[in-house]
């Protein structure tokens, strides 16, 4: 019997993908945002809400990921903002493959930024890299104050978490300051924005950082 | 549930480390695993005993070691393993800098004859 020393990342095939996926995103000044959040947390409705907000500022697009169906991607579709729908078909998470694939077929040099709607789950999509520059969690007042504790994955791997439904707080035991408590102890760096999708609330502070977020990754030109 | 698409990387990664090494079989499969990773070692198990029927690591056993999440304080530069949901350094009850482990997940070593 001999030992054979191997040392290699099960995923190295995934992340090469998605290093070629940030090469090309790059190469056409696109910030991709790895968008995740449990299911019905409000993904697509935050999308929907920011498309509008940065309505002459930055051009969006968007992949949406799904078990099934092309429900989400009517949705964006009917609100004229190029997206591509990949339905997983059981899997539990985007990877950096599928992105690519996606990708091939956006218009690439008519988006600023791409957000990637990643399959409603808050454990597996944090294992895998697509290509983003930057992770945000959607969590939302139903789902309770306690989720950095019990994802801590999820929590301690993202840049900023929004907050959505805040329009509900009269209606839902929830401690605001609990998730905030929570996301700092874990992340202490992580941006936290509480908005409404269904009032606007909060909207224009969320888009405004990912505008600044966007034109920080760009790289420098000339013509800026 | 992305165990079976992740099996199937360790399982190519586990047949090719042993093609290169001119083995006729592969004995055992030395995994690392942190335990801010998501992946459930028994799933892990359960796929691989099923995709490795009929190549050279069937019957292989896995071996998995956990390692625990460690982060390091940002005031105090002390580094522990956060307990349940307390992330607060124990010493002086700072906030985290830095997860510095617990994300792992790769082969270690094969062993094969």
């Amino acid at each position: 019997m001999r030992k054979v020393e191997v040392i290699t990342q099960i995923l190295n095939a995934n992340d090469l993908t998605a290093r070629e996926n940030q090469v090309l995103l790059k190469s056409h000044r696109i910030l991709a945002v790895n968008l995740m959040a449990s299911p019905g947390a409000g993904k697509t409705s935050v999308i929907l809400q920011t498309a509008k907000a940065l309505s002459g500022r930055a051009r969006l697009g968007v992949i949406e990921g799904d078990v099934a169906s092309r429900i989400d991607a009517d949705k964006v579709a009917s609100a004229d903002i190029p997206v591509i729908q990949i339905n997983t078909g059981g899997e539990c998470h985007l990877d950096a493959l599928t992105v690519q694939k996606a990708l091939n077929a956006l218009p690439l040099d008519e988006m600023d930024i791409l957000v990637i709607e990643n399959v409603g789950n808050l454990i597996c999509p944090v294992e895998f890299q697509l290509g983003e520059a930057i992770r945000v969690v959607v969590a939302s007042l139903p789902e309770g104050d306690d989720k950095p504790y019990k994802y801590p994955g999820i929590f301690t791997a993202v840049n900023a978490v929004v907050l959505n439904k805040i329009d509900l707080a009269p209606y839902v035991d929830f401690k605001r300051d609990a998730l905030r408590e929570g996301v700092e102890r874990l992340n202490p760096g992580a941006a936290i924005f509480e908005v409404s999708c269904r009032t606007g609330e909060g909207i224009g502070a969320w888009a405004a950082w990912l505008e600044s977020q966007w034109k920080s990754n760009r790289p420098q030109t000339t013509d800026d | 549930m992305h165990e079976l698409s992740v099996t199937e990387q360790l399982l190519a990664i586990t047949l090719e480390h042993a093609r290169k090494a001119n083995a006729e079989r592969v004995l055992a499969v030395h995994l690392v695993i942190g335990d801010l990773s998501s992946f459930v070692g028994e799933s892990i198990q359960f796929y691989f005993n099923i995709l490795s029927e009929g190549t050279k690591a069937e019957k292989a056993s896995l071996s998995m070691t956990r390692i625990p999440a460690r982060v390091r304080c940002k005031l105090c530069q002390h580094e522990f393993t956060p307990e349940g949901s307390n992330w607060l350094c124990p010493r002086c009850g700072g906030l985290i800098e830095e997860v510095i482990s617990g994300r792992e997940f790769y082969v270690e070593s094969i062993e094969v004859e």
